[in-house]
């Protein structure tokens, strides 16, 4: 028949989700692949395909698989929470860290106590960690303290929502 | 009239509505805001998000969205991924502090107590109890897996 052409087994998640050809120069498809068609469409509901191909595109291609990743889970996060998102999680590091940074200096000061001496005091060889948004684009840094949270529940008892062993880049 | 449009609708070039869902969070005296949320998320998704959810909410949620756009429109290959990932490495750092800290006291204390050290020892002994319950309430596992699912 006429243009009758072989349909492609070897569909990209990507195009199989959009129902289109998968060309051989398809930017989606070394990173989504056909037997991962959730990944995909988690990204695409959020994102969006044009948005994400835009994303790829922007950044050098040996950087495109972190990025797949990064989207990836900001998709799950915000599928999982649609009001908070990644931010969700960013709070409940956020908190640990100031409960931590508390903890470290009221331990700092009962070994100061033992140690009786006052330069002792807070001081150690290892670094006091200071402000945990300070390295951060300061866009992102900066605005997250705008956030009124007004949680209904206890974000200790929503921490299982995050899986941080999924992020790939410890 | 256009002077009442919100700032979505007017980069949209569209009749800002008064039922317009998106006006509330995107007002006009802040272009700039809708400009990064559509850019990586598009009208529509921000739309259809804001639209599943309680109205009470929604202003957290254009928020989140806005954050989130910013950190990847900076970083964009990690967006706000990195973020986590950076908070992460700081809570080790802490954790092994903390933990090496402790080792010090207990060392202290086994060398011999003095009596301005017992009250330092009470409140540390509550921390301990206080610390207990953190870690039991967020137990994140340490082990990284290979990818994403």
């Amino acid at each position: 028949m006429r243009g009758q052409e072989p349909r492609s087994t070897s569909s990209c998640a990507a195009c199989r989700l959009l129902k289109r050809r998968c060309n051989p120069n398809c930017i989606f498809a070394p990173y989504f692949r056909s037997d991962e068609p959730k990944k995909f469409a988690k990204v695409h509901k959020v994102f969006g395909a044009s948005n994400v191909s835009k994303i790829l595109i922007e950044v050098p291609e040996e950087q495109r698989e972190d990025t797949v990743n990064s989207l990836a889970y900001e998709a799950e996060a915000r599928l999982r929470d649609p009001v908070y998102g990644c931010i969700g999680a960013i709070a409940l590091l956020q908190r640990k860290m100031i409960q931590l940074q508390h903890d470290l200096a009221l331990a700092r000061s009962c070994l100061a106590r033992y140690t009786a001496t006052p330069s002792c005091i807070g001081s150690t060889d290892v670094p006091v960690i200071a402000d945990p948004l300070g390295d951060f684009p300061a866009g992102c840094g900066g605005s997250i303290d705008s956030f009124s949270w007004n949680l209904s529940y206890e974000l200790n008892q929503e921490a299982h929502m995050y899986d941080f062993s999924q992020i790939p880049y410890v | 009239m256009s002077s009442g449009r919100c700032a979505a609708c007017r980069y949209l070039r569209r009749r800002c509505t008064e039922d317009c869902i998106l006006s509330p969070y995107f007002p006009s005296n802040n272009p700039q805001r809708f400009v990064s949320v559509h850019r990586i998320y598009g009208a529509s998704n921000v739309t259809k998000l804001l639209l599943q959810l309680p109205t009470h909410l929604r202003a957290e949620a254009a928020d989140s969205l806005y954050f989130e756009a910013q950190c990847r429109l900076e970083d964009p290959v990690y967006g706000c991924v990195g973020l986590i990932f950076m908070l992460q490495q700081q809570i080790h750092a802490a954790e092994s502090q903390l933990v090496k800290t402790q080792a010090e006291i207990a060392v202290m204390k086994s060398q011999g107590q003095n009596p301005e050290a017992q009250q330092a020892e009470q409140d540390f002994n509550n921390l301990l109890l206080q610390q207990s319950d953190n870690d039991a309430a967020l137990s994140f596992p340490n082990q990284v897996s290979s990818g994403f699912i």
